[in-house]
């Protein structure tokens, strides 16, 4: 019977998982302790003077809202960063992806199995961000569970694009460009600290664009229950086509440019 | 092993194309079960873009290709389940250990992991890998980080291998033992088709090879038969100790030679004898500073063919 289980995407998430399980230690600092680092810093020493100063902002504490905006931007974050060098690493500094389509492997199947695991890594990482703020007293409703398949969503919002774009790539050198003057500016404007209304009228639309502000909005009507963000069945249907548009465009342009690169 | 009807790999007219430039132009040739076959030729012949088509990596842009009695277009994954495949880089994950990197590759083919290990064994055993099994890829010497992709390709205990410029780069022990490797593989029946741009592994290697230049078949044949037809059976290197006394010797040469190929370091002289060759230089008094009489090689074959060195870029 031809299981899913013997379908080739999953040969290339196992291929991901042996190299994970080798090599996990390293990531326990992104998992953890970048989490509690973060909540610290930013929900309980600037949010004291934050609710001090000005009180509750979008009509919750400021713990209670910047989160919810930690725990999507460290997702995508983190996907930003695995979309880059990795690739460039099984395109050219190991080529593993071309040893992935000289066996039964389609190209489509090395982009998708790729994606699949930024998702199964965000799912991981955005369950313990979560458990972590709950303990610090930010996850003020259980409705928070659904923040991480938002997380999630947003993760590969943003990989589906990148992944797609690092592969056409010669060499890294542009990688650190984009994570500079793209991924970084996202994260700070994307209502990850303060809500999107504050910024100019004139810039405010770029948030719009931003995978990370509707993943933000869609963790943060989660976790507050409704206070804030995305709290009516509208604007939750719009984050999610929005983030599903970013992924459905990543992946038409990702399987072609895999195709180019690892079949020409 | 299945057994294949008809020849294991059937070339019609194939073409490849990228933009404007032509990398392969058209060529035919067969290859026949259990025969190890060359694409023998200088770098830019169209060597690695035919080898690509054939493992079903890249698609063919005009003409026809059957692996298998398969077509490559439409049956490219079947047809990549049967083969192994060494590559000219040797793609390896670097940063695990020598057995991940085949259990990773054996799970591509969908093989149950009891089955791997087993293989992994096996071929450890038979790749001199063993006692580097659990070691990272990463530090392991450049002729170790071949035999370990070599084993790579066996692990399906594919019917076909395909060796692209398999020792380039190694050192000559190291080649030595690939190529002993490669005998064994071959008494056990797996067809092997590889390029080379070094005339001495096609020699030990190939059955029957194809010598390709500029994306096009030049000759056809065993290494004894291309010598035969194309070459003479010795050859004597002359070097002189100036541009003159070598001006003045060539045309004395050519009047006795089969043929004169004046080359910017030596002047070869094909004959069917060498000492005939060596005779004649006594009776013309010509000047020499050394002569080497050797026999033909395939090298000569592809000079008289298209007046040119291998190893040219």
């Amino acid at each position: 019977m031809p299981a899913i289980t013997h379908a080739p995407v999953m040969r290339v998430l196992e291929r991901e998982w042996v190299v994970w399980r080798r090599l996990w230690r390293g990531s326990v600092f992104s998992y953890v302790v970048a989490p509690v680092l973060y909540l610290a810093a930013m929900g309980l020493g600037l949010g004291d003077l934050v609710q001090k100063g000005t009180g509750d902002v979008a009509g919750v504490s400021y713990l209670d809202f910047v989160t919810p905006g930690l725990m999507a931007a460290s997702a995508v974050m983190m996907a930003a960063g695995e979309s880059l060098w990795p690739v460039m690493a099984g395109v050219k500094w190991m080529g593993t992806y071309h040893a992935a389509v000289s066996t039964p492997i389609e190209s489509d199947d090395v982009y998708i199995g790729t994606l699949l695991w930024t998702g199964v890594r965000t799912l991981l990482s955005a369950t313990i961000f979560l458990a972590i703020a709950a303990v610090l007293g930010g996850v003020p409703s259980l409705w928070g569970v659904a923040a991480i398949p938002a997380a999630v969503l947003g993760a590969l919002a943003i990989s589906a694009p990148m992944v797609a774009w690092a592969v056409t790539q010669e060499s890294d050198g542009p990688f650190a460009v984009v994570m500079r003057i793209v991924v970084f500016p996202l994260f700070l404007f994307s209502g990850t600290f303060f809500p999107v209304s504050r910024l100019p009228d004139a810039i405010e639309w770029i948030a719009f664009l931003s995978p990370l502000w509707h993943a933000v909005e869609l963790c943060r009507g989660a976790t507050t229950g409704g206070a804030a963000g995305a709290n009516t069945l509208g604007a939750v249907v719009l984050h999610v086509v929005v983030l599903g548009t970013w992924i459905a465009v990543g992946v038409y342009f990702g399987v072609r440019t895999f195709r180019r690169v690892l079949t020409q | 092993m299945s057994v294949v009807e008809g020849p294991v790999i059937a070339g019609k007219g194939l073409t490849k194309q990228f933009g404007e430039f032509v990398a392969v132009d058209g060529i035919d040739f067969q290859v026949e079960p259990g025969e190890a076959f060359g694409f023998l030729g200088p770098n830019g012949a169209g060597k690695t873009s035919t080898m690509r088509m054939i493992g079903c990596v890249s698609p063919i842009s005009s003409g026809g290709l059957q692996v298998f009695g398969l077509d490559a277009t439409t049956h490219g994954p079947e047809i990549r389940g049967r083969l192994g495949s060494v590559p000219q880089e040797d793609s390896l994950d670097t940063e695990l250990t020598v057995y991940d990197n085949l259990l990773i590759y054996g799970r591509y083919f969908d093989l149950p992991r009891a089955e791997i290990k087993r293989r992994a064994d096996e071929l450890l055993e038979f790749m001199h890998l063993t006692d580097r099994r659990n070691d990272r890829v990463d530090p392991l010497s450049g002729g170790m980080k071949r035999r370990l992709t070599i084993a790579r390709a066996l692990v399906n205990q594919p019917e076909m291998l395909l060796l692209d410029e398999p020792t380039t780069g190694l050192d000559p022990q190291a080649r030595h033992l690939l190529w002993e490797r490669f005998y064994q593989l071959k008494r056990q029946g797996v067809t092997m088709v590889l390029t080379t741009h070094y005339m001495d592994e096609a020699e030990q290697l190939c059955d029957r090879l194809v010598i390709m230049d500029g994306g096009r078949i030049v000759a056809e044949g065993s290494p004894r038969e291309l010598i035969a037809r194309h070459s003479t059976r010795e050859v004597v290197e002359l070097r002189f100790p100036h541009g003159e006394a070598r001006d003045a010797a060539v045309p004395k040469l050519s009047t006795t030679a089969t043929r004169v190929e004046a080359l910017p370091d030596r002047v070869l002289v094909y004959a069917h004898d060498g000492d005939e060759v060596a005779a004649m230089i006594d009776t013309h008094g010509i000047e020499v500073e050394s002569m080497y009489p050797r026999r033909s090689t395939l090298e000569d074959v592809f000079l008289i063919l298209t007046g040119r060195s291998l190893l040219e870029d």
